[in-house]
């Protein structure tokens, strides 16, 4: 690699907010070269999967790659200018060189970087939204065919593939809207480079996996600046993605169109969305996936992160896209990815729920959180943020979203934002389950022994057996009650929930009002839902041996439940004949 | 070198994890022997029922000197541990902390609804923990 001329800047050089970075000629051609290559020459900005399969190509680690978009000022501004990119370009080949990645290393002269052969992407970037597009479980034999084509290396991935196909169709059976959600988004999409950022520590994890293998070749696909997604209603978002940070390419990140389907999904299982999922409930549903039992069994280890042996909303929105991206054809991490953590998806997850006004309840499962998401919130110190606690938690979140589809200058912060709420999310987790685990450890044995009692497939029955775990009994109201008064008593210990109880569903009234409309969808949803499973697990848990317990008690508290509905909603009357139908 | 054993009351063991793969055969044996000692003590505390561990079993042999550590949850699933007696600096306490964890991460087992209790155990989180805790003795 021949050395430009000792200092003395030539034509170009880089600037970056001041920073004034000289390169010498053959330094100016290589990146200008490169970065052409990255970026198609109307646009100013180099294309995200591009820069991010170059850097690849350097052979750096991937958080040397991270350190150095950090350091170049794409982060901060949210894209690779022609700046940001020849940074990038001079600090990796000070990265080749074994200097440490800081600006300083690059105002001395440095060999050219060196890059291994970059793929052709072009053919995969124009397979890719076709790819998946539509379809998710009813999935044409083409997808399976591309899908085989983009990941030569996964022979092995193609048998999950392809038989849970069409079984599975059957409960997503709800509009073909559906179906495109799960598959369209990122898998396929612009994967852009700079995802590795966030995926990076994924990426390592798994480079004995064979995942490098779908991963470059995903990775490889084209974003999508334009060509992508007829899918993705959010084109201003995927532009800025591309061209900016990892944050939305990521495969574990979940989109609107999938979030509206998990959540749907969730209803129909359990129309409260507040309330929890149980085990058996999500087993049956998620066996009907037809993945492996082991794989099943690992999902679950990682979206049921407290550990209670049920899914909350945000949790079973993380199970059913792992589940997803499994069947797509993806490893499934070791870990839960940062975008699939509880807290993480509580704020975008939630934003169905603000129509029932059932925030401030949801609140209270995750309080630590919360607060941290408060703390890092007002960290963010955008515009949006109102004081109001709850009001925080619907507009904020609101406009959490909104931020992250539109402002540019708020892609970094979500990313610090991110590892905050990571870092600290860690900590809450771990800290909620510290809790159970110490509140109950006295009596974790009669948990084992109860557990040992019952069949396999069924989880404890905690209804019965009471103690033990508190977030137990909680289940056991929750059944019972179905409605949004469970959370209140779903983490302080049961006794003091059941006071509060009749009071609190006396006050929600007017938000069980609007809980109706929703209801009513869930169960036109259950019925024309071939599968009588799920529709019967809560609407008629009668039906299921295993339920027994619940069901009396059930019923028995139904009646105390209906009537006060009854008596207040009587704007409704339409509704009222449902529940009892419904349930 | 340290040996982890989690077993049912059938006595077969779901879970085997050794730091050092050679001489597991001996580990193993070591361990059924054990297992009439647990069930003896077992029987013999009648009233008692939350046993948070068990008596170090002193199998101290004259060639080989490792100690064996038993702990039994109320559903009759033992964990049995296996360490070097050179490594003198483990204590009670460290051997308890460790049963604890190790029943922990068996009840997080446990709340996955896809987990059959009587199959062996496959949860990469129980592998993880298992392997850091190892590590730690050694």
């Amino acid at each position: 690699m021949e050395q430009g001329p000792a200092g003395g800047s030539s034509a170009a050089a880089a600037a970056i907010g001041g920073l004034f970075v000289p390169l010498s000629e053959t330094e100016q051609q290589r990146y200008s070269e490169l970065f052409s290559r990255c970026c198609p020459p109307p646009e100013a900005a180099a294309g995200g999967s591009s820069v991010g399969e170059l850097f690849r190509a350097s052979q750096l680690p991937p958080d040397t790659l991270h350190q150095i978009t950090e350091v170049c000022g794409a982060k901060r501004v949210g894209y690779f200018g022609p700046a940001q990119f020849y940074i990038a370009l001079k600090l990796i080949a000070a990265a080749q060189s074994g200097f440490p990645v800081r600006i300083e290393s690059i105002k001395n002269e440095l060999p050219l970087p060196r890059f291994m052969a970059l793929k052709n992407d072009t053919e995969v970037r124009y397979g890719t939204p076709a790819e998946f597009h539509g379809v998710k479980f009813q999935v044409p034999h083409a997808t399976l065919e591309k899908n085989s084509y983009k990941r030569t290396d996964e022979g092995d991935k193609q048998e999950p593939k392809s038989p849970p196909m069409s079984p599975i169709c059957s409960p997503p059976a709800s509009p073909s809207t559906y179906q495109r959600i799960p598959l369209s988004y990122g898998y396929g999409k612009g994967r852009s480079g700079l995802e590795q950022q966030h995926g990076a520590p994924y990426e390592v994890r798994h480079s004995t996996h064979q995942q490098d293998g779908p991963s470059s070749g995903n990775y490889g696909a084209k974003s999508a600046l334009t060509c992508s997604t007829p899918n993705r209603s959010l084109s201003v978002e995927r532009e800025q993605q591309d061209s900016s940070t990892h944050y939305s390419d990521d495969p574990w990140r979940i989109t609107e169109e999938q979030r509206d389907y998990y959540v749907n999904q969730f209803r129909s299982l359990q129309p409260d969305l507040n309330a929890f999922i149980s085990g058996s409930v999500a087993k049956n549903f998620f066996t009907k996936s037809k993945l492996p039992i082991l794989e099943l069994s690992h999902i679950w280890e990682l979206s049921d992160v407290d550990c209670d042996g049920a899914l909350t909303l945000p949790e079973f929105c993380a199970a059913f896209h792992l589940v997803v991206a499994r069947k797509n054809g993806y490893q499934l991490p070791e870990t839960l990815p940062d975008t699939l953590l509880p807290e993480f998806l509580q704020a975008a997850c939630l934003k169905p729920m603000r129509d029932c006004a059932l925030f401030d309840s949801y609140s209270e499962p995750l309080p630590g959180s919360q607060q941290t998401r408060d703390f890092s919130r007002t960290e963010k110190s955008s515009a949006e943020e109102v004081p109001d606690n709850s009001a925080l938690l619907q507009d904020g979140k609101k406009d959490d979203k909104q931020a992250l589809k539109v402002s540019t200058t708020l892609k970094t912060i979500p990313k610090e934002f991110q590892h905050l709420t990571v870092k600290t999310a860690a900590q809450e987790s771990n800290a909620l389950r510290a809790r159970p685990r110490s509140r109950s450890y006295s009596s974790t044995s009669i948990e084992d022994a109860m557990k040992k009692g019952e069949e396999p497939p069924t989880p404890p029955p905690r209804p019965q057996k009471s103690h033990s775990r508190a977030s137990s009994l909680d289940l056991n109201k929750i059944f019972q009650q179905n409605t949004q008064a469970v959370r209140s008593g779903w983490l302080p210990p049961p006794p003091p929930a059941l006071p509060p109880r009749p009071s609190v569903s006396q006050t929600e009234q007017p938000s069980e009002a609007e809980l109706h409309p929703q209801m009513n969808r869930p169960p036109p949803q259950a019925e024309e839902n071939s599968s009588a499973k799920k529709e019967v697990v809560l609407a008629q848990p009668p039906s299921k041996p295993a339920r027994r317990k619940l069901r009396t008690e059930a019923q028995g508290l139904e009646t105390p439940e209906l009537s006060p509905t009854i008596s207040v909603t009587s704007s409704l009357p339409a509704v009222k004949p449902h529940l009892p139908v419904q349930k | 070198q340290s040996v982890g054993f989690v077993l049912p009351p059938q006595n077969y063991p779901l879970y085997i994890r050794s730091v050092p793969t050679e001489n597991e055969l001996k580990f193993h044996y070591t361990v059924h022997t054990s297992l009439d000692v647990v069930d003896e003590k077992i029987s013999a505390m009648g009233k008692a029922l939350v046993d948070q561990r068990e008596l170090y079993l002193g199998l101290l042999y004259p060639t080989e000197d490792y100690k064996v550590y038993g702990y039994v949850t109320n559903s009759k699933v033992k964990f049995v541990m296996v360490v070097d007696s050179s490594n003198t600096a483990l204590r009670d306490n460290e051997i308890r902390s460790m049963f604890r964890k190790l029943h922990n991460s068996y009840t997080d087992i446990m709340c996955n609804p896809f987990y059959n209790p009587g199959d062996r155990i496959h949860s990469r989180a129980f592998d993880n923990m298992v392997n850091s805790m190892m590590m730690q003795v050694c």
